[in-house]
């Protein structure tokens, strides 16, 4: 019996996989052939993008601030607290821009994204639209997908910027250090090969959360509760993928840039 | 409008697997089946459905009506069988190639299934919008429509201030604005109160009888699939009036399902003499 479910689980997790992977190609590939829907791509942009900017600069700005306070207390106690800018500046750049902005963006976005879609599909709304004559995919999936993808990227200079801000906050009036130190600090030990990093990752998380959202809105069954039941599906499943996918991205961008 | 008495109705009623060759046919199933994770939902449906013909397609809730009426139109893919929509096979046919075969089409969902971000004009000229037709003439066309179904005043509301017949009657308009060369209707009355469906199928007939387009109706209703037959639309007192005594529209012929399987193709009086005992159940 339990050989059984182990069995089932199995094939019904690699269904997903493939079905998943078929879905996000198909997304893709449509960017390239007629018709496209410019206008969708504006609104999804202005959704994601300009909707998310709130959210993604205040968690931005306080996770700077917090990782003042934090590195600036163990640094003086190597005598090292003047290199508090550096250490907000890499991190923010490097890892926790991308990474939150990510899961943020997720958490706002992808949930959005399955339950829109989702509420759709139980109303019939996307059966409606192929009768129609109108591929949903084109028309609903693929400008979600390259709106999130380069919403994502600038969102992440905004948290970088805005962390990097939140870090001088702290070392400046809660530390009492030199402002024009901590800005030259983060200015000066950075190197191309850390914004190239820090910029490559939003690429793939916003891929991840718009197909992701897309995709279990999409196949969801069984009315409001099946909505309700897609729209968690996909905020895990997309901030888990994002973490997952910076950890493979920071080894390959780690080789490809190795640290001085 | 053509008209038969019914005491001339007397071909013999063709058995579901001997029916009528497919040529000329707007739409044609031979032996169709489907089946999702369980038993079969249709099997070894066929039938055809030639030019200005309407036909109601009855059954229980549940026999898999909204499912045949899917397939019609290339939503849904059999597991066996061949569909022929406009002469063109369309069951093994990609979801791309379906695309301008669907334009000529119009189909009302169950629950009217409009957009309900967009208004009742952006609604009802979806397809022209998508077209990139000149917002004038699109104005112009939906207000036509409109019309048709006297909503015109609804022309900038949204869905969901809407009734529920409203809601339908928008969904026809929807589906008559392209004039289509077939329209596939998925219980439009269900759920409306008795004055809301003789609306509706005062609608369903009028648009039988202004524009004659092939039709597919399915009803689990009786009253409604008796007064198509038995109504017909009056342009002049612009109402849909009854037929003289004895008589029914001829174009208007039906199917019935029982457990996936066609078990009636034939005219009204066929079907009100029918010896098939589901048949005669589903009557009472």
């Amino acid at each position: 019996m339990a050989t059984n479910t182990i069995d089932r689980t199995a094939k019904e997790i690699v269904l997903t996989v493939q079905d998943y992977s078929l879905f996000a190609w198909r997304a893709f590939l449509n960017l390239f052939t007629p018709p496209r829907y410019w206008p969708d791509y504006l609104i999804q942009s202005d959704i994601v993008g300009v909707g998310s900017a709130s959210i993604v600069l205040l968690s931005g700005f306080f996770t700077g601030g917090v990782l003042a306070l934090q590195s600036a207390a163990t640094l003086a106690q190597f005598g090292a607290a003047a290199v508090t800018g550096r250490f907000v500046g890499i991190t923010m750049i490097r890892e926790l821009g991308p990474v939150l902005t990510g899961i943020m963006v997720a958490g706002r976005n992808a949930s959005s994204m399955a339950s829109e879609l989702g509420s759709m599909v139980v109303t019939e709304q996307i059966d409606a639209m192929r009768a129609l004559g109108v591929d949903p995919m084109r028309k609903l999936v693929t400008p979600r997908i390259f709106a999130t993808i380069s919403m994502l990227f600038f969102l992440t200079i905004v948290a970088d910027a805005f962390g990097i801000l939140g870090g001088a906050f702290v070392t400046i009036f809660m530390n009492r250090q030199d402002g024009t130190q901590y800005f030259s600090m983060a200015w000066e030990y950075l190197r191309y090969p850390d914004i190239v990093q820090g910029l490559v990752k939003p690429l793939f998380s916003g891929y991840i959360i718009a197909s992701i959202g897309c995709f279990y809105g999409m196949r969801t069954t069984g009315g409001t509760e099946g909505v309700g039941r897609a729209t968690i599906q996909a905020v895990v499943y997309a901030s888990v993928l994002i973490i997952v996918a910076d950890f493979l991205l920071t080894q390959v961008l780690l080789t490809l840039f190795p640290p001085l | 409008m053509s008209v038969t008495p019914a005491s001339a109705q007397s071909d013999p009623m063709q058995p579901p697997e001997a029916a009528p060759a497919d040529a000329g046919s707007v739409v044609a199933f031979r032996n169709v089946s489907i089946a999702f994770d369980g038993p079969p939902v249709l099997q070894d449906v066929s039938f055809s459905l030639a030019p200005g013909e309407t036909r109601i397609l009855l059954g229980p809730a549940g026999v898999g009506k909204s499912v045949l009426l899917k397939l019609t139109n290339g939503l849904l893919r059999p597991d066996r069988g061949s569909i022929l929509l406009f002469a063109e096979e369309i069951s093994r046919m990609p979801e791309v190639d379906l695309f301008p075969l669907r334009t000529r089409t119009g189909m009302v969902f169950q629950e009217g299934a409009l957009f309900d971000s967009l208004t009742v004009r952006d609604n009802v000229a979806y397809q022209l919008i998508q077209e990139r037709v000149p917002d004038d003439q699109i104005d112009s066309r939906v207000r036509e429509a409109l019309r048709f179904v006297e909503l015109e005043s609804t022309f900038s509301f949204y869905p969901a201030s809407l009734s529920g017949g409203m809601k339908r009657r928008v969904a026809i308009a929807r589906a008559l604005i392209r004039r289509p060369d077939l329209l596939l209707y998925d219980s439009p009355t269900g759920g409306l109160d008795p004055v809301t469906s003789t609306t509706i199928i005062e609608l369903v007939v009028k648009q039988r009888d202004v524009y004659r387009t092939p039709s597919l109706l399915v009803t689990h209703r009786l009253q409604d699939a008796f007064t198509m037959c038995t109504h017909r639309f009056d342009a002049d007192l612009n109402r849909m009036v009854p037929l003289p005594q004895g008589q029914t529209d001829s174009n208007t012929t039906f199917l019935m399902l029982e457990e996936g399987r066609l078990i009636f193709d034939g005219s009204l009086r066929q079907l009100l003499h029918s010896e098939n005992e589901f048949v005669r159940e589903f009557l009472k």
